[in-house]
């Protein structure tokens, strides 16, 4: 234990200090080592990445002389709420009351230099608060007990007897006090404690975390103040506006750049990669208009011959196809729906979606001989990290990223960073000028990474009495992980394409329990770049699964929730969210004339979710969702107020697809540009939502995705139940409905 | 050379008369806080005020703007923030990524001064700006809510 009286430590050169203590660096947490947030291109970093003269106690927490606590932040916000999530996670360990928290964001780059001490950055597949939150409380608790052990040497009591309340330090057998702001300095230099060693509190106990507590981001967001990237401003910056071959894997042969020289600001034409070219102006509008008025030639390739209708086709053919990837296979389901007393069979099918980020895609990248930085929104900061490198050839340590809060991600800023690459590329050859770049509409919508096409059949057998005795389901579609190169699809299997079918527990397990059940995947790839999509996976095959069951429960002649209830004995928690779901919606009660239910399941993302949705048909066919009931057990819920909003918008993002979502391929490219031919929900669509949250607290599971999925089948059903006519392709525009 | 009334000061504005009003706003004034979403007047992301009408401005060439025109943008809609739109939206904690909603406040401020106590219906037919968050609920519940405050405070 190290003397305390050196309170001056945070006006010691904090450079200093750093190279001092570097060698504590790495494990689980590096603690003090108060860190260089004014070192160079910080300060003009993302508002959030703010500089300040606090002590760093450890990785995570860094504490002001004013008492507030800075609480880093890994993972990125895009308006999930994660960045105020995890900050209650670490005041409530912490014991600093909420009024004293604020938030920063350490950099990919300054964590890379201290050997990832805040861990993965990756912000998808709804795991910013679930996969991190252990490391986060255990940090925030080994500073807590620094804390305090620095009041009880200063104090020279056995710790056992101080306690802390709201960031204040009291004995109270002496009655004496301090604060965080007073001790800070000396905590951040005592030994810390085993990370293992340490017990968190019990979620039941929780005073800051579970409560609906107003999230820390919004004060930004209501006068315009907040700069996200597509606002930042560089000394001498430029702008470039940016074209891909509209046909995927399409080349860029040639463009006549003397035909827009004289146009106002423009300084450059820039080859950005094999299919990319790029026009650099003085502003993004003389940008976007030059290179609207370039000549250029494409080598569309081969892929300008496929369409929406060759790969239905494609698709359609998978699904009867001799061979399939069997991925669950139990007892005999073909040889039981043989011999069923009633089968039921049901084709579907889902099409490509883009993810409409608000803020398109951009980045702002200045390249040096010796330097590479970018200003980004991104999913994650790390990817972009590692895509800087490699377009500008620097090592990794002479790169870094900026991580702007994002106008939206939902999947489509994370792994790829092709719009990293793309500004870097520019930067490069423009070297030591920021250039901005930003993506029109357009451009966004036509060079996605889109969800993936599928289709599938299904296939059930009734006994004599109505009971399910064989399921078999085959989805034939794309593959994420085989567009991705990725090792895990191989030989025509990729599991992730299963989400919510599987049958182990945990993340996304199939709720039901047949006695003959065969489920298959037949890859048919296409040259359509495909990635995430918020709820990727488990959205298209709840649509297969739960609209199946229905049409089954009504072969059966049976309520759909109780059909349901019957095929889920094994799995009292999917079944637990259903009826959370059936209650508050009053299931079985009757509705206003003309207004029917609809009811699905799924699990997926770590959580289980329900919906009852209550639709009508109106005589000429046309759909208007009255009200949607939602149940989520997501394990422990860190912000119920912030879980509602997640439902809410879940909704307005599954109806959104349900109605409307498709992105039709003609000639090897895409043709809906923008929101006029890619609709959106708008608020006049908007049902009513009820959220009803039903933790568990014995798990972690997510919260931005799983319920998605069941927006879609609990509508398609109440329209199966309006019209006596089940739906079975997305999107409904194209549908013709008649009320029955 | 036009000259732009924007937040109650004058502007000396360099750009082509076709340039939108959208841009002109954010690379030659340099106010960010009004968002380009689509560039084809669909999302509302760009809704600023002109002489108090909701407007998209990405919409609306430099031409089009009159000297004498009052362009009120996020930023210009209270010194403090404290319009009751942005208090009830901060009551509610409508944002999620909060990229649009600078143009969700605009139009919402723009239909109350009209309209200071609007029904469910006349918020659907007003509120036709594009949220991918999906925060819909909540912009409706908080233009309740600063209907009720605003009359409240005049009462």
């Amino acid at each position: 234990m190290k003397n305390p009286e050196v309170s001056k430590v945070t006006n010691l050169s904090r450079r200093k200090f750093i190279v001092g203590s570097a060698a504590v660096a790495g494990g689980g947490l590096a603690l003090g080592i108060p860190l260089a947030f004014d070192g160079a291109g910080a300060a003009a970093a993302a508002a959030k990445n703010a500089t300040g003269t606090g002590t760093e106690v450890n990785a995570w927490v860094v504490i002001r002389p004013d008492n507030i606590c800075v609480v880093r932040i890994a993972r990125s916000e895009m308006g999930q709420g994660t960045e105020t999530g995890l900050a209650q996670l670490v005041a409530e360990e912490l014991d600093c009351g909420w009024a004293h928290v604020k938030t920063e964001f350490p950099t990919p780059g300054q964590s890379l230099a201290r050997k990832r001490v805040w861990g993965e950055m990756g912000t998808g597949g709804s795991r910013g608060i679930r996969t991190s939150e252990d490391y986060v409380r255990r940090g925030a608790a080994a500073a807590r007990l620094m804390l305090l052990q620095a009041a009880a040497d200063q104090w020279k009591v056995p710790v056992a007897e101080v306690s802390v309340s709201d960031g204040v330090i009291t004995h109270s057998a002496s009655k004496r006090t301090t604060t965080y702001g007073k001790v800070a300095a000396a905590a951040a230099k005592i030994s810390p404690p085993d990370p293992k060693s340490i017990t968190l509190k019990n979620p039941k106990e929780w005073k800051i975390a579970g409560k609906p507590i107003k999230r820390l981001d919004t004060p930004g967001k209501l006068n315009g103040s907040l700069v996200y990237a597509i606002d930042v401003k560089q000394p001498g910056m430029l702008c470039a506006a940016i074209k891909d071959c509209p046909v995927f894997g399409g080349k860029l042969t040639s463009y006549d750049e003397a035909k827009i020289a004289g146009r106002p600001g423009v300084r450059r034409v820039v080859k950005v990669n094999d299919s990319t070219v790029a026009v650099v102006a003085d502003t993004w509008w003389h940008a976007k208009t030059a290179l609207d008025a370039l000549p250029i030639v494409w080598d569309e390739g081969p892929n300008a011959a496929q369409s929406s209708v060759t790969i239905a086709e494609r698709l359609k053919e998978g699904l009867t196809a001799t061979s399939a990837y069997a991925f669950r296979n139990e007892g005999d389901a073909p040889k039981a729906i043989e011999g069923a007393a009633k089968k039921v069979e049901a084709v579907y099918s889902t099409p490509f979606l883009a993810h409409s980020t608000m803020e398109p895609m951009n980045c702002t990248a200045k390249v040096t001989a010796d330097r590479a930085e970018v200003w980004v929104p991104t999913q994650n900061g790390e990817a972009a990290l590692a895509a800087l490198s490699e377009e500008t050839g620097l090592p990794l340590e002479k790169c870094e990223v900026y991580k702007h809060v994002l106008g939206g991600g939902f999947g489509r800023r994370g792994g790829a960073q092709d719009y990293v690459r793309q500004a870097a590329s520019i930067a490069k050859q423009m070297p030591g000028v920021p250039i901005k770049l930003i993506w029109s509409r357009e451009e966004d919508t036509t060079h996605d990474f889109f969800r993936p096409i599928s289709q599938c059949r299904g296939v059930a057998g009734l006994d004599a009495d109505g009971n399910l005795v064989a399921l078999h389901v085959r989805v034939s579609g794309q593959s994420i992980n085989a567009f991705q190169n990725s090792p895990q699809a191989k030989d025509g299997k990729d599991d992730r394409q299963m989400q919510g079918y599987t049958d182990k527990p945990g993340d996304a397990q199939l709720g039901y329990t047949v006695p003959n059940l065969l489920i298959e995947y037949a890859m048919r790839n296409t040259h359509v770049p495909v990635g995430p999509w918020r709820g990727v996976n488990t959205n298209q095959n709840a649509v297969y699964m739960e609209c199946f069951i229905d049409e089954v429960a009504r072969a059966a002649g049976a309520d759909p929730v109780e059909f349901r209830r019957k095929l889920m004995v094994n799995h009292p928690k999917h079944l637990a969210v259903l009826n959370a779901a059936a209650e508050k919606a009053e299931w079985g009660k009757p509705l206003p004339p003309g207004v029917h239910r609809g009811v699905a399941q799924f699990m997926g993302y770590g959580s289980y979710s329900a919906a009852v949705a209550e639709v009508s048909v109106s005589n000429e066919g046309k759909v208007k969702v009255h009200r949607m009931v939602l149940a989520l057990n997501c394990g422990h819920a860190v912000n119920p107020g912030q879980i509602a909003a997640q439902v809410e918008g879940s909704v307005a993002f599954g109806l959104t697809a349900t109605l409307y979502g498709e992105c039709p391929v003609e000639n090897g490219r895409m043709t809906s540009k923008n929101f006029d031919a890619y609709e959106i929900l708008r608020l006049g669509e908007m049902p009513k939502i009820e959220t009803v949250i039903v933790p568990t607290y014995d798990f972690w599971g997510g919260v931005g995705e799983p319920t998605i999925c069941v927006v879609a089948p609990s509508v398609l059903n109440a329209i199966a139940a309006a019209t006596g006519k089940p739906v079975r392709s997305l999107p409904l525009k194209n549908v013709k409905l008649l009320n029955a | 050379m036009a000259k732009l009334n924007i937040n109650g000061k004058v502007h000396d504005v360099q750009a082509e008369d076709d340039t939108p009003l959208l841009w002109v706003i954010r690379e030659q004034v340099g106010l960010t806080g009004t968002k380009y979403g689509c560039g084809v007047a669909q999302c509302g992301a760009c809704s600023v005020h002109i002489n108090g009408e909701i407007r998209r401005s990405c919409s609306i060439p430099l031409s089009a703007v009159k000297a004498g025109d009052r362009i009120v943008t996020i930023e210009g809609l209270s010194a403090t923030g404290a319009h009751p739109v942005q208090k009830a939206w901060a009551e509610l904690d409508v944002p999620q990524c909060g990229y649009c909603q600078s143009g969700q406040i605009m139009a919402a401020a723009a239909l109350l001064k009209k309209n200071p106590r609007p029904s469910d219906t006349d918020i659907d037919e007003a509120m036709t700006n594009i949220c991918r968050c999906g925060t819909y609920q909540r912009i409706r519940a908080a233009m309740h809510l600063a209907a009720e405050t605003a009359g409240k405070s005049k009462a």
